[in-house]
């Protein structure tokens, strides 16, 4: 839903300036979720569910901890659960609280055709303004984390929306408040980006020599970010993209293509008018209508 | 078989292809404006022909299914006419004079010129790579099912194929304007003899043979 208090910087299928006139320049908000704190509790999952009001279908077991076992318009956030055998023969059970990355490059906002369907707020929250979706599932293209999910009962897309309606009067979002261990903080990018890089010495200093920050450039960083312990395997954490990016057939499809298909097409049909008025219409004069006559009448002899 | 008496006309095209011809004008102009209000935001406003964005992304896919298959059914009857000969590419070589308007050294053409032939195929390409793409890209059905790469693929292919095919119409719109004659062929079903003789001098020999036509 529209936040009359946050400046919008971009949005979806619109070619004018977005609502910005605030003086205050906005800061770039983040979460950060520490994977080498998380116990898996599924705190989170539960917050999100209780502050917007969502409440998923009871599934059944999958032999995991996964639960619900995917994402749905009903669950913007789920714990994934993944066990990893080290090479030093040691179990490590990896969990990662996945959602909406909140891209700095925003593949769905790029795919969305809805005007202000999808807008991207001054402070880099991603957000879905439903009464605008119009439903056609373009952002589950452009996205590159296979985050959006097109409800079944009124066919909108909905994610996570990093609490955008608490964030805009100064709370963090409620996955932040409720976490019991503090694997996910809530504040500047540039502050939690200060706070990943002390976490990550500290890591080091333990052992897990390739710790590091997941704030993937290929999609412009984003305002969800992951301290991990295998930074340079984020396959591990049940699948989590190594190099995401907007993918270059979407760029194509919703970049170039536009402006060239529709300047060829327009460009056809002028010339189509002008060829019109230069050559005259082809008409056919009674010359041609007698030729046809006697040519005719040969032919019956 | 003739809907007329009078000599001095011969019939283009029948009854049931003149319905078929029009039912896909219709459907096309629906589907292309809901679809392009999808593809650029200059064009959103088209929507409003299938009564805005959400009715859009409902309808547009049963207006295209059933655009393509009142084309099929329309295009199929058509193929063998459409076969392209050795003198057609004298003619699309010539291409410039028939732009120009001077038809005086073009080869005879038969029932369909070389242009009309080649926006024939182009035609048949674009509405079954449309038809195949769209069912990939139809949230409601289908796309969920299949991986993210392959819907990306097709709605890239989708609106390649819809450009084309838009292309084709402006091509072919513009065409049937500018030759006197030939809106009334879809829309009388009759042309004028002269007309055949000037435009289709083949076909015309091969319909004034007293045997009568094919």
């Amino acid at each position: 839903m529209p936040l009359q208090s946050l400046d919008i910087v971009r949005r979806s299928a619109t070619t004018t300036p977005s609502p910005m006139a605030r003086a205050a320049a906005e800061v770039a908000v983040a979460k950060l979720i520490d994977t080498s704190k998380c116990i898996g509790c599924k705190a989170c999952q539960t917050a999100c569910m209780e502050w917007n009001d969502l409440r998923d279908e009871v599934g059944s077991c999958a032999g995991t901890y996964d639960n619900p076992r995917d994402l749905t318009d009903q669950s913007w956030t789920v714990m994934r659960f993944s066990e990893y055998e080290n090479p030093k023969g040691d179990l490590e059970w990896l969990i990662r609280k996945d959602g909406c990355m909140h891209c700095a490059d925003p593949g769905c906002l790029k795919a969305c055709p809805s005007p202000g369907a999808i807008v991207q707020y001054a402070n880099g929250i991603v957000d879905f303004h439903e009464e605008h979706c119009i439903g056609c599932g373009y952002c589950v293209a452009g996205c590159p984390f296979d985050v959006p999910r097109i409800s079944k009962k009124d066919g909108k897309a909905y994610k996570c929306t990093l609490c955008s309606d608490r964030v805009a009067v100064g709370l963090e979002p409620a996955c932040v408040k409720t976490c019991p261990t503090g694997a996910i903080t809530f504040g500047t990018k540039e502050q939690l980006q200060h706070d990943a890089a002390e976490r990550i010495v500290d890591l080091k200093s333990r052992g897990y020599e390739q710790a590091g920050l997941y704030d993937p450039a290929g999609v412009g960083g984003t305002h969800v970010m992951y301290v991990l312990h295998h930074a340079d395997q984020p396959a591990l954490y049940s699948g989590l993209p190594v190099a995401p990016r907007v993918s270059p057939v979407v760029r194509l499809w919703k970049g170039a293509a536009k402006p060239l298909a529709l300047g060829a097409i327009a460009l056809a049909a002028i010339a189509g008018l002008l060829n019109y008025v230069r050559v005259g219409a082809k008409e056919v004069d009674p010359a041609d209508e007698a030729a046809a006559e006697r040519e005719k009448e040969k032919a019956h002899g | 078989m003739a809907e007329h008496d009078r000599p001095d006309l011969i019939e283009r095209h029948g009854r049931q292809e003149r319905l078929q011809h029009w039912v896909v004008a219709l459907l096309f102009l629906l589907a292309a404006a809901s679809g392009m209000a999808l593809f650029h935001p200059a064009l959103f406003w088209l929507a409003a022909v299938l009564g805005g964005g959400t009715w859009s992304v409902i309808l547009h896919p049963f207006v295209g299914l059933a655009m393509a298959l009142v084309f099929a059914r329309f295009a199929a009857p058509q193929w063998g006419d459409n076969r392209l000969l050795p003198n057609d590419r004298v003619w699309l070589e010539r291409l410039r004079e028939v732009i120009e308007g001077r038809d005086e050294h073009l080869p005879e053409v038969g029932k369909y010129n070389a242009g009309q032939k080649v926006l024939y195929f182009v035609m048949v390409a674009c509405v079954a790579v449309l038809a195949l793409t769209g069912l990939a890209i139809w949230r409601r059905y289908f796309a969920g099912g299949l991986p993210v790469g392959v819907v990306r693929a097709a709605a890239l292919l989708h609106a390649l194929a819809a450009f084309v095919l838009v292309l084709g119409a402006v091509v072919h719109v513009a065409a049937a304007l500018w030759v006197k004659g030939a809106v009334g062929a879809m829309t009388r079903g009759t042309v004028t003899i002269g007309w055949a003789w000037k435009h289709h001098r083949a076909w015309f020999r091969q319909m004034i043979r007293p045997t009568g036509g094919r």
